[in-house]
């Protein structure tokens, strides 16, 4: 076993786990807004982790690359439709839950 | 490491099974619109591990097409919700 096996073992459990917190957030959570924090902020990084496992295994640089472009152009994307979820829920009349 | 990225796909297939409760449980429309969120987000994460041994598979490609268009789902979700029907409770 190699240190980038390793790492790449260890960042991968991680992005698993991270995927299956924000999945818990997103089954617990009290309000559709705070579900919307858990499903694009856990799941996000999630896929982060994934991507530096990945990329760790088969360092080619092209690889990398696109590895990197896939997680920033989710990232850019999931800030656009959690802002639109969140905009069509406040103009619905939902307000945050607070704590009761 | 090929059968700790087919095991890892599989949970995360696993976990969007799971999160398809929140769109019977949901109580609003919003609520079911985000798991569209958790679908894109998914998808690519098991194209990115399915096509990470094989470079000719062209499944990272497919990935990278998945994350432009990942937003668009829930684009229309939310332009068509009132349309598509439903109350929002």
């Amino acid at each position: 076993m190699t240190i980038a096996s390793i790492v790449s073992l260890a960042c991968l459990l991680a992005g698993a786990f991270f995927f299956f917190a924000g999945t818990v957030g997103l089954l617990r959570f009290p309000d559709v807004f705070t579900r919307l924090h858990a499903l694009t902020k856990a799941d996000n990084l999630g896929l982060g982790f994934v991507c530096v496992g990945l990329a760790v295994t088969d360092p080619a640089p092209a690889r990398i690359v696109k590895l990197g472009l896939v997680w920033s152009l989710v990232l850019a994307s999931s800030a656009i439709s959690s802002q639109l979820v969140a905009r069509y829920a406040v103009d619905r009349g939902m307000t945050p839950w607070s704590k009761p | 490491m090929h059968d700790l990225r087919t095991a890892i796909a599989i949970f995360l297939l696993a976990n969007v099974l799971l999160g398809l409760t929140r769109v019977v449980r949901g109580p609003t429309i919003a609520d079911r619109i985000l798991v569209a969120q958790l679908f894109g987000t998914t998808a690519v994460a098991v194209l990115l591990l399915l096509g990470a041994g094989e470079p000719a598979s062209g499944l990272d490609d497919v990935a990278l097409v998945f994350s432009l268009f990942a937003s668009v789902t829930v684009i229309s979700f939310v332009r068509n919700a009132e349309r598509l029907g439903g109350s929002p409770r």
